[in-house]
């Protein structure tokens, strides 16, 4: 059963490959012929089938553990895949975008092959995970969030669509900036992967903030070292400089070849097309009714904001007050569900009240999917407490 | 002059910018697309601006002043996070040293400029605060004349409300008449009410959508006066208390009213033997036992029965047995027990073997309860123990003297006095874990280690809180209110015949899509021009 469940996995991964080429097709046809879109038709099919398979994988998966997949890094982040691509295609059948596809696809696959980085085997449950509200509140909380983040997805056609870039400015800067994070979850990616093939590893011995002794596991060359590290493996690469013992030293490490291998594989797109990366994709979204989009976007965010209420807020509190005696903690996982529900209740006071429509709201709905990831990643990763799974 | 009288022949309150009844726009260069906010109406922050009051109205009921305040707790929020709080730091260690001490001189700043209890100061307090005024204050100003304006429109509008419109069109229709049966049967299927006054139409649905936000910031303001109910005395308990396996105890924050029996704490692990096969590798990678299945005390509760006599032992009525787990806290009475902590193998009895040392001859053992030690022990034949003093959790203190750190047995330690027939006056010995010393000299007797046994304790915490329900009903109404607001939306097409011509216009408060298509569907298969969206026509 398990076995089986990671093959669906794989299989949809590769069908959201396929079905964004298809979307990618379709975009190309439409300046030939008008008509019923072909490519778009099998896009969206793919899509499904795609869908239908990652929904196989988490249902066995769920038979497998005997609980919901959705208890630690790996299996929360797929789902968050999984539900970005389900809300895709409900958004997808109201307006008709291909171009919706072309753009969501690629950052659902991105953060599902950034989830199958973290340890993926199926893991019983601590005693403060072993209740219903576990999957009620996860799986609300990642639909409301994957519902957002299709509004990032249309805020950024909207912004390669309309950012000028005939010369370089502040927009066209930060950008780029988006961008290029985006290329360095591919670099993430693809240096953990690289390094697990070459099964890389080496062992520091170091003293940790309580000035104990313990020992670290690197699966990347070290290219920043423990707090007084020593390094125990032979023929490994010594760290360049120390961390104070207060930083992960390891996760520094991971994030310095992600950016790295972000650099290079943006350096060389950027030497390949000669511009700047929004400049290149601008002809792909020339031809879309900009209202639409923005509209696109802000219905996501006024679908998605009431799903999100509910689930990280009202049902991560009535959990909270049956597993951990209180409704609200002040943990840091709970105070960055507050900082995005205040970010995307600002979002919709600004837009209804001073009209911030179009570029604006565009970039607003970047900056709260930046939210969301930083809620994702960083705080799971970073900011230790007791929503932090453990991951490595 | 307290009213603008239009010349449709309603009467409007002053400051507002479209008649509520005809929707003619009083300002002389009214923009070429109507601000169909809050319909045009007076609001009183627009009006008036002369005293005091009016001037405070007038900051919070800014939406702009609205969203600095969002924006502004959510930054500090953010910050909060980036140090843990001071109830995440160890509770053995002063704040102030902690947090230079593990964070450098940034983790000074961060203590001394209050952030490490940010979500408790008085400056985030007063935040929240504002957010709530401002909310109210807000929704006062708009609701109202919102309500009115709803209320009071007319079914015919003046000219220039309707070219207004974003969506606008105007059709030569040579029967209007007999189009118009048609016409509201499309409506009425498309669930709208249909108004006619004059072969005029005013059809509209989902208005209730637009008290969506007043019913959320409604919902909103209930859930903060039950967070703010949290500091009335008595709405709310919360203690935790240690108790042992076979230990009944009064449970702190009852009054006295309930006991309760701790039979036994369990605690386990995952292992790897034990799980299904799928789970093997998860724990192979923690390592067998090292991950925790289960922490559960079985507990019963009991009530006490008649008048608390102090001194006297209370009489309990047993309520109920429970296994108190993690997610599972134990109900009665408004009351909920959580398992929150525990410790392994506290000591409870120590034996210990009264022997010559010479010839290791017994004479006896004596068990000591480490929690109420006896002060005389007898072993007949003459041999009696006394224990002189006791130390709890031994150290010796900075005079060198024994001394304890707490009541809890951690490591105790003993002065006993050893009375036997041919040493009548006893000789002294401290014995403590793995050591003894005898101060007055060499002994004949020893005190030797016999064995113990040990315990578990469990932490419950106790919870009682009367806000719950008004917290509850706060973020249903919100939820009710936010769901009213953003999955319905009020649509609005008026129909109207003006000069031998058909004037169609359409408004939303959002989903423009949503209504254009409703708006080709109906207009399909009739003489009417389906509206343009004249928002597109600046572009
Ligand atoms: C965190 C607190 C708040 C939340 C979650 C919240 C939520 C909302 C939501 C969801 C809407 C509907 C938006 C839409 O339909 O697009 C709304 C509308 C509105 N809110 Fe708030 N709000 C909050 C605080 C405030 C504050 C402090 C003010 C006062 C300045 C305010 C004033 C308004 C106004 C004027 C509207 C528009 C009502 C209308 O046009 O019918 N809100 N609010």
């Amino acid at each position: 059963m398990a076995q089986l469940s990671s093959t669906l996995l794989y299989i949809a991964f590769v069908l959201y490959l396929v079905a964004t080429f298809f979307f990618g097709g379709a975009i190309r046809d439409k300046k030939a012929k008008s008509g019923p879109d072909r490519w778009a038709m099998i896009g969206i099919a793919v899509t499904i089938a795609g869908f239908v398979a990652q929904l196989g994988y988490f249902v066995t998966r769920w038979i497998a553990a005997g609980h919901a997949p959705v208890s630690n890094l790996f299996e929360f982040t797929t789902f968050f895949g999984m539900m970005l691509v389900g809300a895709f295609i409900v958004i997808y059948f109201i307006y008709k975008t291909s171009l919706l596809g072309l753009f969501t696809l690629p950052i659902a696959i991105l953060v599902i092959a950034y989830a199958s980085m973290f340890p993926r085997e199926i893991s019983p449950l601590i005693p403060a995970l072993q209740s219903d509200w576990l999957h009620i509140h996860v799986t609300t909380a990642a639909a409301g969030e994957a519902i957002l983040a299709v509004s990032f997805a249309a805020g950024l056609i909207y912004l390669i669509c309309v950012v000028d870039q005939s010369k370089a400015s502040k927009r066209t800067f930060w950008l780029e900036v988006i961008l290029f994070c985006l290329i360095s979850t591919l670099g993430f990616v693809a240096a953990t992967t690289a390094f697990r093939l070459a099964d890389y590893e080496a062992k520091f011995e170091w003293i940790d903030k309580n000035n104990q002794q313990t020992e670290m596991v690197y699966h990347m060359p070290a290219l920043v070292g423990p707090h007084e590290g020593k390094l125990k493996t032979e023929g490994r690469m010594e760290p360049l400089v120390d961390m104070p013992a207060i930083i992960n030293a390891r996760k520094l490490n991971t994030v310095i070849w992600s950016l790295f291998a972000g650099a290079i594989l943006y350096g060389l797109l950027r030497l390949v097309l000669r511009k700047r990366i929004a400049a290149a994709l601008q002809p792909l979204v020339k031809n879309i009714n900009l209202d639409l989009v923005d509209e696109i976007s802000y219905r996501s965010v006024a679908i998605g904001f009431p799903v999100f209420t509910l689930g990280a807020l009202v049902f991560a509190m009535i959990w909270a007050q049956i597993a951990w005696t209180r409704f609200w903690g002040w943990d840091p996982k709970e105070v960055w569900a507050l900082i995005t529900w205040l970010f995307y209740a600002a979002f919709l006071h600004l837009r209804l009240s001073k009209g911030w429509h179009g570029e604006r709201s565009a970039w607003l709905a970047v900056i709260g999917f930046a939210i969301i990831m930083f809620n994702l990643v960083a705080v799971n990763l970073v900011i230790a407490g007791l929503h932090s799974y453990a991951g490595s | 002059m307290e009213h603008v009288k239009c010349e449709c022949g309603h009467v409007n309150p002053i400051g507002t910018v479209l008649c509520e009844s005809c929707g003619k726009p009083f300002e002389e260069n009214a923009p070429a697309l109507l601000d169909m906010r809050y319909e045009g109406s007076a609001r009183r922050s627009q009006t008036y601006n002369k005293t005091i009051i009016d001037k405070v109205w007038n900051f919070f009921s800014s939406v702009k002043v609205g969203v600095w305040l969002i924006v502004i707790t959510l930054i500090a929020s953010a910050i909060g996070t980036i140090y843990p709080q001071e109830m995440y730091i160890p509770p053995t260690v002063t704040p102030a040293e902690y947090y230079e001490e593990q964070y450098g001189w940034l983790g000074k700043w961060y203590y001394q400029l209050g952030f490490h209890d940010l979500y408790g100061s008085w400056w985030y307090m007063l935040l929240i605060a504002l957010i709530g005024v401002s909310l109210v204050i807000c929704s006062l100003d708009r609701v109202v004349p919102l309500y009115r304006a709803l209320k009071k429109q007319g079914v015919t509008r003046n000219e220039q409300f309707l070219r207004r419109q974003r969506l606008f069109s105007s059709s030569h229709v040579d029967n209007y008449e007999a189009l118009l049966p048609q016409i509201k049967e499309k409506l009425a299927k498309h669930r709208y009410h249909i108004r006619e006054e004059n072969g005029n139409i005013l059809a509209e649905k989902g208005r209730f959508s637009r008290w969506g936000p007043y019913v959320n910031h409604i919902g909103l303001i209930i859930f903060l006066i039950g967070a703010m109910l949290r500091f009335v005395p008595g709405m709310y308990v919360d203690e935790v208390f240690w108790i042992r396996e076979g230990e009944t105890k009064e449970i702190p924050g009852t009054n006295g009213k309930y006991f309760l029996k701790n039979e036994k704490f369990i605690f386990q692990v995952y292992e790897k033997e034990k799980e299904k096969k799928v789970f093997q590798e998860a724990i192979d990678r923690v390592g067998s036992g090292m991950m925790a299945k289960n922490y559960q005390t079985n507990a019963v509760l009991y009530e006490r029965v008649g008048p608390i006599i102090p001194g006297e032992k209370p009489k309990l009525k047993k309520v109920k047995s429970f296994s108190i787990r993690v997610n599972e806290p134990l109900k009665h009475d408004h009351y909920a027990l959580y398992q929150v902590d525990f410790k392994l193998n506290e000591l409870s009895k120590m034996s210990f073997h009264l022997i010559d040392k010479q010839t290791n001859k017994q004479f006896g053992t004596i068990t000591v309860d480490l929690l109420q030690p006896k002060d005389e022990y007898d072993l007949g034949n003459g041999y009696r123990v006394q224990l002189l003093s006791y130390f709890p959790d031994f150290y010796f203190d900075e005079e060198g003297n024994p001394a304890t750190k707490s009541k809890v047995p951690n490591n105790p330690a003993f002065v006993f006095k050893m009375i036997t027939p041919d040493r009548p006056d006893g000789e002294v010995s401290f014995t403590a874990i793995r050591q003894t010393i005898e101060p007055l000299g060499d002994n004949k007797y020893k005190m030797a280690f016999a064995g113990m046994e040990t315990r578990n304790v469990s932490a419950l915490t106790v919870r009682r809180d009367f806000t719950l329900w008004i917290l509850g009903l706060g973020g249903a109404i919100f939820m009710i209110g936010l769901i009213q607001g953003m999955y319905w939306n009020h649509r609005r097409i008026w129909i109207q015949r003006i000069n031998g011509e058909v004037l169609v216009a359409a408004h939303t408060n959002k989903n423009w899509f949503g209504l254009k298509k409703e708006l080709a569907k109906i207009c399909e298969g009739t003489p009417l021009v389906m509206p343009v969206d004249q928002a597109d026509k600046g572009r």
